[in-house]
């Protein structure tokens, strides 16, 4: 991750990754036993989500291999019905909560940075261009970002939800809910974006190479993306990483609301859904392990993106 | 000062006319009225009329004034799924929300104000510590699950304390209160702790950190040497001036309230605006929908107006 934000290369002989190393990032990560630990466990994660089928004992949502008679099988026990070990236990439907639990993140990472970047692309155009243009323009887009951060996400994303439910046609839904929670969840979250970007162009736009750039002829577009955005982008790094733990959250809450991922393709938030309905019968062990990932993933990414904004820029502190 | 009023209405007014617009396009543009009133049997001519009837063929700037014309007179038409008038469910279930809401920004404000001046007071103290330790939990989990955490403890193992519902309420003209039974007040509890806790958490802090501060400054030194008691300078002198960030985070924090109340609502089953609106979204209830975001915009207006009234009233620099 710190190879993203390397200064410019000093001894361009060496590798990328010994330059990195050597860096202040790189000293600062190597340094910080918070770090390290955060990276380790976001990267065994990611790792362990994107190679699910393979370290999984069973594929959850492959009706054919659950067996019924597996069913509430507690942690550690073999299942009545296939004698399979249950390290996490089995769910209603004898579904393995280990694999269950992976396939799950899996999509709550997903959605996480899909809609992440979604938000990212969003608020910095609108950023660049608010800052760049100026005039009505930009009072107009801060103005719609004023009133967009003085309510919460996740109303917005509640909302966007169900206005996209009306205007698609009900057959389509589960097919679509992925793509509508990303854009439910990224459009509640643009803002931040496009207020730093706004506030770092209005300064980048009044130096020298900028206008050196507008000299030689180059049009608005051009300038605003060779020119104007490398510079602008740090910071940006940062709140993205941030916002990927809100937004993992964000998308967890709202499956949990029961307007998220539906149960045939569930993410952590509609795990700890349907395990919520077995808390008083005495199976804590689908509701505990999807939390327990949840609050793991969430604290993992802030702690690092916590580091990596002091790391990357005293200043913001 | 007058200035600094009219300009903090104005900017609540503009507000609620850019959520109204929303709220209005919602109706205009998700689903199809005509459709949605006529029925299969219709004819185009009924259609035609059914449309010029309700006014579907006017200007758009003309329907809009028409629609905040029946908003502000509260009437958001009826709802597609309960089929009863919007008005009515938002007054039956509004105490359920209000109770739980103002309940749990007392809680949190008196216990996270006092933990915050002991914290800063006792800096090193064990009690200290594991304040902060608290809040930074607080901070990282997410509402549901704190509710959930509880429910689990409180409603499962200990089994003290209800964990859905209102219990019985008792009814004063329109409004509802759960004040007054026994099974009511306990079922207050834990939705009241569960909602209250983000809040405490972030006032703690926040208390804390202007404390400590406060406390450095030249005019406590002064009021020391003075001879004042210490008492008298922690409480007179030094925690009035912490409370003008204090009051701003609280008023700006109104927003998280609403939608953690949407999810405390939603873990207890609390009969509240919140459930009903999430139960909105999921049926696609456009008026229940825009109901609730024209209430929310109004709410947000109205106490932006009075934290801004109270700034004035706790610092007396603002006067002038």
């Amino acid at each position: 991750m710190s190879v993203v934000s390397q200064p410019p290369p000093a001894q361009a002989q060496k590798g990328l990754f010994a330059r990195a190393w050597d860096s202040d990032v790189g000293y600062s990560f190597r340094t910080s036993p918070v770090a390290i630990a955060a990276a380790t466990v976001t990267v065994a994660i990611v790792f362990g989500t994107t190679f699910a089928e393979f370290i999984t004992p069973q594929n959850p949502f492959d009706a054919a291999s659950l067996n019924l008679m597996d069913g509430f099988t507690p942690p550690g026990e073999a299942g009545a019905g296939s004698g399979m070990i249950f390290r996490f236990g089995a769910d209603s439907q004898g579904r393995d909560m280990y694999s269950a639990l992976l396939f799950g993140s899996r999509v709550s990472l997903l959605i996480g940075t899909a809609s992440v970047i979604f938000s990212l692309l969003l608020g910095v155009t609108l950023g660049l261009v608010a800052g760049y243009v100026g005039g009505q323009i930009e009072a107009l887009i801060m103005r719609v970002a004023d009133i967009q951060l003085s309510f919460p996400a996740i109303l917005v994303a509640l909302l966007v939800f169900g206005i996209a439910r009306g205007l698609i046609h009900p057959s389509l839904h589960e097919q679509m809910t992925f793509v509508v929670m990303t854009v439910a969840i990224g459009l509640s979250n643009w803002a931040q974006y496009a207020r730093t970007v706004r506030a770092s162009t209005l300064v980048e736009k009044r130096k020298e190479y900028v206008d050196a750039a507008r000299v030689i002829g180059l049009r608005a577009f051009p300038v605003m993306l060779k020119h104007v955005l490398p510079n602008v982008a740090g910071p940006v790094l940062v709140i993205a990483t941030i916002n990927l733990a809100l937004a993992v959250l964000e998308e967890a809450t709202l499956s949990f609301l029961g307007v998220g991922m539906p149960p045939t393709q569930p993410s952590l938030g509609t795990l700890i859904r349907v395990g919520q309905q077995f808390l008083f019968s005495g199976e804590w062990w689908i509701l505990l392990f999807p939390s327990v990932a949840l609050v793991t993933i969430a604290l993992s990414i802030n702690l690092f993106g916590d580091w990596l904004r002091d790391a990357l820029n005293p200043r913001l502190r | 000062m007058i200035a600094h009023l009219i300009r903090s209405l104005l900017q609540g007014i503009l507000v609620i006319l850019a959520v109204g617009l929303i709220a209005f396009s919602m109706f205009r543009f998700v689903g199809d009225p005509i459709a949605s009133l006529a029925g299969q049997e219709a004819t185009d001519a009924d259609r035609a009329e059914l449309s010029e009837r309700l006014g579907l063929n006017d200007p758009f700037p003309i329907q809009f004034a028409r629609f905040l014309g029946h908003a502000a007179h509260g009437d958001f038409g009826i709802s597609y799924r309960q089929a009863r008038p919007v008005a009515d469910l938002l007054t039956e279930r509004l105490p359920a929300t209000i109770e739980l809401a103002v309940l749990s920004a007392l809680f949190a404000f008196i216990v996270g104000v006092t933990l915050g001046v002991y914290a800063a007071i006792n800096r090193r103290g064990l009690v200290a510590n594991s304040v902060m330790v608290l809040s930074l939990i607080g901070v990282s989990l997410p509402t549901f699950l704190i509710g959930i955490g509880l429910i689990y403890m409180f409603a499962v193992e200990l089994r003290w304390l209800p964990s859905f519902g209102r219990g019985d309420v008792v009814r004063i003209g329109w409004w509802t209160t759960g004040l007054l039974t026994e099974t009511g007040r306990k079922s207050l509890v834990l939705p009241v702790l569960t909602l209250g806790f983000f809040q405490l958490t972030l006032i703690m802090r926040l208390v804390r950190a202007e404390m400590l501060e406060t406390m450095r400054t030249d005019y406590v030194r002064f009021a020391r040497a003075r001879g004042i008691p210490e008492r008298r300078i922690q409480f007179r002198h030094a925690l009035r001036n912490t409370m003008v960030p204090v009051v701003t985070i609280v008023g700006l924090q109104l927003g998280s309230v609403i939608a953690f109340a949407i999810v405390t609502e939603t873990v207890f089953q609390w009969p509240g605006l919140g459930a009903l609106f999430v139960n909105a979204v999921q049926f696609v209830d456009i008026p229940v929908m825009a109901a609730y975001l024209m209430f929310v915009a109004f709410v947000f207006a109205t106490v932006n107006f009075i934290t801004d009234f109270i700034y004035v009233l706790i610092d007396p620099r603002l006067r002038m």
